[in-house]
């Protein structure tokens, strides 16, 4: 079960492609309200985005975008049915992948 | 500029599939993928620096066909939607930035050939301060910027 969500639907020439990821994106900035100790740093430092072995976009993050991240962007060329592949990967090295169809 | 080279090598590589494959199937180890990720840029404490690491330059002329989508006042610095879309041609890049974060430098986007100029995301904001989105189209820099009011600052501490 991977907990990338991913929406892309056609419109026109333009494929809009959604996606929700499920991360902490701990800035390593911030302290634990109980303890009062750093909460070491968890963020998602790449995501790639695919289709048909195409790189669509490659994003660099830092901890600055938001818990559980959204993302959202457009492109051309996509047909119904092409698959749209989303990775990421994290500072402590996790990764994850998914997959969903255009619609 | 060498280092920019390196950078573009590296992405080509990944890009070629082979190795993007063994990473994906967990061979390799994630440094060499992480190799991409600009770690100077990303934890510099101020705006120009991050720039001139991430794009080779400082200076961006203002443009106005940069259209920032934010609110105008934000009442949870933690989640900030934003949404960066220009109609210059040969849009390579989108950063956003957060000009009043510890580490400035928030999001960084390369798109491909295929790619519409359109990005959209949620940011975190310690306190009022600018959005600022910087265009990379023909190789030239743009920006704009938009202010953003937060209430409550996003970022901890």
């Amino acid at each position: 079960m991977s907990d990338i969500k991913i929406r892309a639907k056609m419109s026109g020439d333009e494929t809009t492609v959604k996606c929700l990821m499920s991360h902490p994106m701990e800035t390593g900035l911030r302290k634990d309200s109980k303890t009062g100790e750093l909460v070491p740093a968890h963020f998602i430092q790449e995501v790639v985005c695919r289709t048909k072995d195409q790189v669509v976009m490659n994003a660099s993050w830092s901890g600055g975008v938001s818990k559980n991240p959204y993302l959202s962007f457009k492109f051309k060329g996509g047909a119904i049915g092409d698959p749209i592949e989303i990775t990421w990967k994290d500072n402590q090295g996790e990764t994850q992948s998914a997959t969903a169809t255009i619609k | 500029m060498i280092d920019a080279k390196r950078r573009t090598l590296l992405k080509g590589s990944l890009t070629a599939g082979s190795v993007g494959a063994a990473v994906g199937a967990g061979l390799l180890s994630p440094q060499l993928v992480l190799a991409d990720w600009n770690a100077t840029a990303f934890q510099a404490k101020d705006m120009s620096t991050a720039l001139s690491d991430l794009m080779g330059s400082d200076t961006a002329e203002t443009s106005d066909q940069i259209k920032i989508k934010a609110p105008d006042i934000a009442e949870n610095g933690a989640v900030v939607p934003v949404t960066v879309e220009t109609d210059l041609p040969g849009v390579t890049a989108i950063t956003i930035i957060a000009a009043g974060n510890q580490t400035p430098l928030v999001a960084s986007f390369d798109l491909g050939e295929s790619a519409v100029p359109f990005v959209s995301t949620r940011i975190k904001m310690a306190k009022t301060a600018d959005v600022v989105a910087v265009v990379k189209a023909d190789d030239k820099l743009y920006q704009n910027t938009k202010s953003v009011k937060v209430t409550i600052g996003g970022c901890g501490g």
